[in-house]
């Protein structure tokens, strides 16, 4: 038995090496050569400064914009550190409500979501993805069917008309991978972007 | 439900089937120690290894000795994480400049990821430093998994051999299955994953000013290497504290499918590895048929229950099924399919939040945890644990038929059976255990993040997943408090080592055995009849263990959900 001790420190070191320093650093190393802007967090930049990740959600209240899903992610309370405060998509700090099925909670923060979206747009019915936080609190996506909720009040807002914006929905809406994986989805960073773009023209 | 819905479920099946046969082929020979197209390269690198390690890598074990160098192997690797997550403020790779972490959760997150749990009780990017994640977990990843595959094989080894004492070389094993199978998967994996949009940087976190104006601080890291391991060797713990619902764990339905196929790959193709170890792929594939049978029905229990969404949701009526919780990209179908992969075998991954599924639809992952985790299982320890179910079942044919029962030529005797009650029995005691504990101790019970039978649920989750080595939660539960960081380790290390060691046993006796060749009274083991057999025990002895703590959990919560009461 004793004779096991050399191999669990050697072996152990020897293997650590390779799989806990060498492997991610060689991948690193391959990743930035070959995928340079992915391996860095699919960044986009606007006049030189970051303005988000291409993957990564964030937060729009404007009327102006396209709104993503509610998030709820949260962030450490600045006056009591053993708190938390709510911190919309917080890319610092991921996850979802965990709220479940029968919780209250839920329940009335659905309820109230549903009767502002219904104020705003009472043509269509409420897509459930505009009303539910996603799991990472990050999605960067809605629905086509949510982009298309929100078209008449963007319109309004920038004084375009209704075609205008769903022209811009319509042509950053993605199909599912290859027609089967995964659902149909609009990027809103990529939309609001599109939006601003079509502004300054 | 959808047509498509379903063509993406059918879709994971027939590639998954499509890898057990090369996969299998491929492993067997790597354990048998002949030669793959990759030998040239790390040959020279294995013999390197056991030239510093002093192994004879021709020199065989004892059952009790190979057990004995697994458990050394885990100490080692125990006590490098604790280190170094109590010193990661001082060590290099820190750019978010992360501090010392916790004594307790560095404890828990130590045992979580040296029994392949991967509970996580630390935030990901809001707790551990790059160096953390690389040399502590991405590390472990690796030699967690490869330990449960080298078990495995000691345990194949005890019914393909006859009258010997030895079950193989626990070094060679574990070194061989992490330069040959897992680690080549990986880099080409990984790749793969940086061109889906995950990162893979030593950058620090970027602050982004938002198109609104406001600042958002985006969190990076080596995150591919980590994740192909993660998923590749069924340990689930996240690089982000959202896990694979994050869009950089995973950033494409693409993506998704190709963890979703990497998690059950090498678990699946070990059936077939025992198929050819003991003489007959026939044998391998009766256990993939018992393994598809329980996978196929959770699928469509939590898809059906996932698409008909909440009766909170259906009274505002908001159509499209559950939401909470899930990503626009992966929707409804990709995220129950990932949840029953994902607790079927022992990963833990999640791509979104359990605690938010529906009742029934959050059931079948904590019954798919509470079987065992032999529904293809982790890396390994799904296949022992199948075949401990599979002795129990042939126990059972042999009592009613009233003869000696035997497995692939092997007499399965009172010591066999013994060890395989043990090991199985020894999982309920402790997450039924640790619940009822917990649902008396006020401090525990404030942890719960729903009220009513939802938070009974959370607790019930944290310790059948912790117990399984699996490592998803019902996330609302506060579990880093040191209540839960305790008794969570122990749950932890009781469901891997008090599983493994009985194994073993069965696989030291199993050895010694003669081999005898099937006679006129043998139960064949390869067609309908046994798998109709196992799959029966697997259902009655799991119906009765955990049944009752279910009605008391997401059968009574599905009831007053139907009633509409809310908590």
């Amino acid at each position: 038995m004793l004779r096991e001790i050399r191999p669990a420190i050697l072996v152990l070191a020897l293997l650590t090496a390779i799989t806990g320093l060498a492997y991610p650093l060689a991948m690193t190393g391959i990743a930035g050569v070959i995928f340079p802007t992915q391996a860095q967090g699919s960044l986009i930049e606007k006049d030189g400064k970051v303005i988000g990740s291409a993957l990564i959600g964030q937060e729009f209240k404007d009327d102006k914009y396209f709104h993503g899903r509610p998030s709820a992610t949260v962030a450490p309370d600045p006056n009591d550190s053993s708190k938390t405060v709510s911190a919309p998509y917080n890319a610092a700090n991921s996850g979802g409500s965990n709220l479940g099925p029968t919780s209250k909670a839920l329940a009335d923060r659905l309820k109230d979501d549903v009767e502002k979206l219904k104020a705003e747009n009472p043509s269509a019915p409420v897509p459930v993805d505009l009303v539910t936080t996603s799991g990472s609190g990050l999605d960067p996506d809605i629905s086509p069917e949510a982009a298309l909720f929100q078209v008449p009040r963007v319109a309004k807002a920038r004084g375009m008309s209704d075609d205008a914006v769903r022209q811009l929905v319509t042509e950053n809406t993605k199909g599912r991978f290859a027609g089967v994986l995964g659902e149909p989805r609009v990027n809103v960073l990529a939309l609001n972007l599109a939006l601003d773009g079509a502004g300054a023209k | 439900m959808t047509v498509v819905g379903w063509i993406q479920i059918i879709l994971f099946c027939a590639i998954v089937t499509a890898l057990v046969k090369p996969l299998g082929w491929y492993m067997t020979r790597v354990f048998n120690g002949e030669r793959t197209f990759l030998s040239p390269v790390l040959r020279p690198v294995e013999r390197g290894i056991y030239w510093v390690g002093g192994v004879d890598e021709r020199r065989e074990q004892h059952w009790l000795t190979y057990t004995v160098a697994m458990l050394l192997f885990h100490v080692g690797g125990f006590f490098l994480i604790y280190g170094l997550m109590r010193l990661q403020q001082a060590l290099p790779f820190n750019p978010a400049d992360q501090s010392a972490v916790a004594p307790d959760l560095s404890f828990n997150t130590a045992i979580s990821f040296i029994t392949n749990t991967n509970w996580q009780n630390y935030g990901g990017e809001s707790t551990l430093s790059y160096l953390v994640q690389m040399l502590g977990l991405t590390h472990q990843n690796f030699l967690s998994a490869a330990t449960g595959i080298a078990l495995a094989m000691a345990l194949i080894r005890g019914f393909s051999r006859s009258s010997v004492r030895t079950v193989g070389n626990f070094w060679v094993d574990v070194t061989r299955t992490t330069l040959y199978v897992l680690l080549p998967i990986c880099i080409v994996y990984a790749l793969f994953l940086v061109s889906q949009g995950m990162p893979q940087t030593l950058h620090a976190y970027v602050d982004a000013t938002t198109l609104e104006g406001g600042k958002q601080t985006i969190a990076l890291g080596p995150v591919a290497s980590q994740v192909a391991i993660k998923m590749l060797g069924t340990n689930g713990g996240g690089f982000f504290n959202a896990n694979a619902a994050h869009p950089f764990e995973n950033p494409t339905a693409l993506s998704n499918l190709v963890q979703m196929i990497s998690i059950f790959a090498i678990g699946a193709a070990m059936t077939n590895v025992f198929g050819r170890m003991v003489g007959n792929e026939r044998q391998g594939w009766a256990i993939f048929a018992v393994m598809g049978v329980l996978f196929v029905a959770g699928v469509a229990i939590t898809y059906w229950a996932e698409a008909n969404g909440t009766s909170t949701l259906q009274a505002l009526g908001l159509t499209g099924g559950n939401m909470e919780g899930k990503e626009v990209r992966f929707g409804i179908v990709a995220s129950s399919l990932f949840a029953v992969v994902t607790t079927a075998a022992s990963c833990g991954a999640v791509n979104a939040m359990h605690d938010s599924f529906t009742a029934l639809g959050g059931m079948i992952p904590l019954i798919n945890m509470q079987l065992g985790e032999i529904i293809v299982g982790g890396v390994g320890a799904g296949l022992y644990g199948m075949l401990l179910f599979v002795v129990l079942a042939i126990f059972v044919a042999g009592l009613m038929v009233g003869r000696t029962p035997e497995y692939v030529g092997k007499k399965i005797e009172a010591r066999e059976v013994k060890m395989a009650m043990l090991a199985i029995l020894v999982l309920p005691l402790m997450y039924l255990g640790w619940t009822a504990v917990a649902v008396v101790l006020p401090s525990a019970v404030a942890s719960m993040a729903n009220a009513g039978p939802h938070g009974f649920t959370e607790v019930l989750y944290a310790f059948t997943s912790a117990t399984g080595n699996n490592g998803s939660a019902f996330g609302g539960l506060t579990g880093n408090t040191l209540f839960y960081n305790l008794t969570l380790a122990s749950s932890m290390f009781v469901g891997r080592f008090f599983m493994i060691v009985p194994a073993m046993a069965m696989a030291g006796s199993l050895a010694g055995k003669k081999s005898i060749p099937p006679s006129a009274g043998t139960l064949p083991t390869t067609g309908g009849l046994f798998v109709g057999l196992v799959v029966g025990v697997i259902l009655i002895i799991g119906g009765l263990t955990f049944f009752p703590a279910l009605a008391l959990g997401p059968i009574v919560e599905q009831l007053a959900m139907n009633a509409n009461t809310l908590f």
